[in-house]
């Protein structure tokens, strides 16, 4: 069984069909690469698999662990493996990044049957996984991304997904916006977290973060349909090529 | 929501209506019972009591009473209490007041030693009821009872000015600093008739002196909807010395058959430090005016609050900031949470006078109302006659942001959880304005303690979008 098998996927934003049938299957201890230019749908398929609400599924399939992740809500999927690294981390003020982080680990963990961790022992598995990802103590009792720049947001969404421990972990252009050095700190610390039980989706405009987290597979997603898949070789190519090549692939895959 | 730039007031040609009867026979009554006292004391209460007879209650036509009827106080008749009621240490346990080593405590208005505890203090400071120093005839009550306050045309003010009996007194002499809080308890015990209380407090910090002040508004018998209205009408004043810091914390925790009118006075000297936190939780309806005037150079004002109401709870914020010299800073910070039929209402008025060059005045209302019912007007009002000063101001309206939910909730949180801890995060915007300590962990306490409640039963799904203006003048 797969870990993540999408079929025939059809979702709409505002009445808008953004994808329009997308085929794929994620294996435990894969690592694929969701590549494509903007507006073809890459980040409504990150979005879906974390089931946000204001995108509407119109057909097709999702089954995540076997189980139907379209009649999950956000917070049934995260229990059941599933981490979205947000495009863009949402500010919260007035909650420091160490209780929130709490807060959210003891919901995985009551979902899975484990006990809560109290502050005393959830501090010093934070402050490990925030060595990992270069970041300074001070942002544990930082409200939760407000003030940080966009490399600490990212670098702290890789923090979160290092708390929290998925099996299938999406990320959504985490690399855009980074600098060489922080991208470097990003993909390491994704490295580290990749493991035979757990799968790794790295949604992404550019090539350069795959030169530091290798895929195993590499797609092309087009106006909402993957219109290529390939090993990394495929990601130097379209860095070569760009985009329009795969556009103008035979029009059998297409509308 | 309802905003404007500079307005004049100009008195409107309606006559409020004069004060009840019942107000003529009380006085009366009261000023027998304490004609013993000085004279100048009776005659600043008899001032007191012809301004508001003169005045009478505010309506919606007066501008600074827009969006607040006060026609439930104004139509009840309340009774000064004639008789203590009996209240027991055990009677307050629950309050969380027993944190405070300080703590005096008043029932109905008056002064109870029995339930008050006063530690030891630094040399030189006095601290007790109002009432003692009346009687002992302290120099400083007389200098400065009533010197900053001006109750012409404002009638709550004027009342409490004729029914002054007792209240808090703390005198603090230069260079002297009072470590822990001070708090003070005001407890209104149900009575056989609609009661009233007109605390009336005096803080005077001499130069160069610190102390934390709380004053927490409190009902017994929280829960029983058949008692009495009760109608509580506190003023304080404060007079920061030279240097003086000043940490004031205001909470209003009544039940919701309670009216509660308050007005804080400051007047500050050069380089005195003030901060006030205005906590609302309770009360039917709630008007809590804050007036400070930076009378002296590099004074420095931050009033930070935050208002919680449900039902049909009515909480009216107003803000008076003068600034009367130059380099004087203000900050107002005011986030309100708003449920069910509650009524919200945000006037902050800064005034900088000709001569208050090089002001830095801030005010910023932030809102988040939880149903399609709830309702706030904002009001920023900024009146500037000097030529070189900073004033910005700015206010949003909004419903808990989706954004944020859905974040939380792809952590694992569920949509109640997140919710939860997306006003708990809204109402520590205030918390954290306030320093560390026990003043700030019993607001806390209070705050997580209510909001579950507060945020109980929003109708309806939130409606998308948010209202934002900023203004930087």
């Amino acid at each position: 069984m797969s870990l993540l098998e999408i079929k025939n996927l059809h979702a709409s934003v505002n009445a808008n069909e953004i994808l329009r049938g997308v085929d794929l299957r994620v294996n435990a201890g894969e690592v694929h690469s969701i590549m494509g230019p903007n507006g073809s749908g890459k980040s409504t398929l990150a979005q879906v698999l974390a089931r946000r609400e204001s995108y509407q599924v119109t057909d097709g399939s999702i089954l995540f662990h076997g189980k139907d992740l379209l009649a999950m809500k956000p917070e049934e999927a995260a229990l059941e493996g599933l981490f979205l690294a947000f495009q863009y981390p949402v500010e919260i003020p007035g909650i420091s990044n160490a209780y929130f982080l709490r807060a959210a680990l003891n919901a995985v963990r009551k979902g899975r049957g484990e006990d809560e961790l109290d502050a005393i022992d959830f501090l010093p598995l934070l402050k490990e996984k925030m060595r990992l990802l270069e970041m300074d103590e001070r942002f544990l009792n930082r409200p939760v991304n407000e003030g940080f720049s966009g490399g600490e947001k990212k670098r702290n969404e890789i923090v979160q997904m290092a708390v929290l421990e998925p099996t299938l972990a999406v990320l959504d252009e985490t690399d855009s916006g980074l600098d060489i050095d922080a991208l470097k700190i990003v993909a390491r610390g994704v490295n580290t977290m990749r493991r035979k039980d757990r799968a790794i989706v790295v949604v992404t405009h550019y090539q350069r973060l795959l030169d530091y987290i290798v895929p195993d597979f590499v797609h092309v997603l087009v106006s909402g349909r993957i219109v290529k898949s390939g090993g990394p070789e495929l990601a130097l190519e379209l860095e070569d090529k760009g985009y329009s090549w795969t556009e103008s692939e035979p029009a059998g895959a297409r509308r | 929501m309802k905003k404007s730039g500079i307005v004049d007031v100009v008195a409107v040609g309606i006559a409020n209506p004069p004060a009840p009867a019942g107000y003529r026979s009380e006085f009366h009554d009261f000023s027998q019972r304490l004609s013993q006292q000085a004279s100048w004391l009776i005659a600043l209460r008899r001032e007191g009591y012809e301004e508001f007879a003169d005045a009478g209650f505010p309506t919606t036509h007066d501008e600074d009473w827009r969006f607040t009827n006060v026609s439930g106080i104004s139509k009840s008749r309340f009774e000064i209490a004639r008789h203590a009621t009996a209240v027991l240490p055990e009677d307050l346990e629950r309050l969380g007041t027993n944190e405070f080593d300080c703590c005096l405590v008043f029932v109905n208005g008056k002064f109870s030693p029995n339930l008050s505890r006063i530690p030891n203090m630094p040399k030189g400071v006095t601290i007790g009821a109002l009432s003692e120093q009346f009687a002992a005839g302290k120099r400083e009550v007389q200098e400065y009872l009533g010197k900053y306050l001006n109750f012409r045309r404002d009638a709550f003010a004027a009342l409490n000015t004729a029914f002054i009996e007792d209240g808090a007194f703390l005198h603090v002499p230069p260079n002297t600093v009072i470590e822990k809080p001070v708090c003070l308890l005001y407890v209104s015990a149900p009575g056989a008739a609609p009661l009233m209380d007109h605390p009336r407090n005096l803080f005077i910090l001499e130069e160069n002196s610190q102390a934390t002040i709380v004053e927490d508004y409190v009902s017994l018998d929280q829960d029983v909807k058949e008692n009495h209205p009760a109608f509580s009408n506190a003023v304080t004043e404060l007079v920061a010395g030279e240097c003086a810091v000043v940490s004031h914390t205001m909470i209003v925790r009544e039940s919701e058959r309670t009216f509660n009118v308050s007005t804080l006075r400051i007047q500050q000297a050069r380089n005195s430090n003030l901060s006030t936190h205005s906590v609302l939780l309770g009360g039917e309806l709630v008007r809590n005016n804050v007036h400070p005037v930076l009378a002296g150079e590099g004074a420095e004002c931050l009033i930070n609050g935050l208002f919680m109401a449900n039902g049909r709870q009515h909480m009216d914020n107003y803000m008076l900031v003068e600034h009367a010299s130059p380099h004087s800073s203000s900050r107002q910070y005011y986030n309100g949470i708003l449920n069910g039929n509650a009524h919200g209402v945000f006037h902050g008025r800064i005034i900088v006078h000709k001569d208050a060059q090089k002001t830095d005045a801030k005010q910023t209302n932030r809102n988040l109302l939880l149903s399609d019912d709830a309702q706030i007007d904002t009001k920023p009002q900024l009146e500037i006659y000097a030529d070189d000063v900073k004033c910005t101001h700015g206010a949003t309206i909004g419903h808990v942001d989706e954004n944020a939910l859905f974040y939380l909730r792809s952590r694992g949180l569920d949509e109640s959880s997140a919710k939860h801890l997306l006003l708990e995060a809204f109402a520590n915007e205030c918390l954290d304005r306030m320093h560390p300590g026990p003043a700030r962990d019993h607001v806390q306490r209070l705050v997580f303690e209510w909001l579950p409640e507060r945020a109980r039963l929003s109708a309806g799904p939130p409606r998308p979008g948010e209202r934002t203006w900023e203004e930087v003048g």
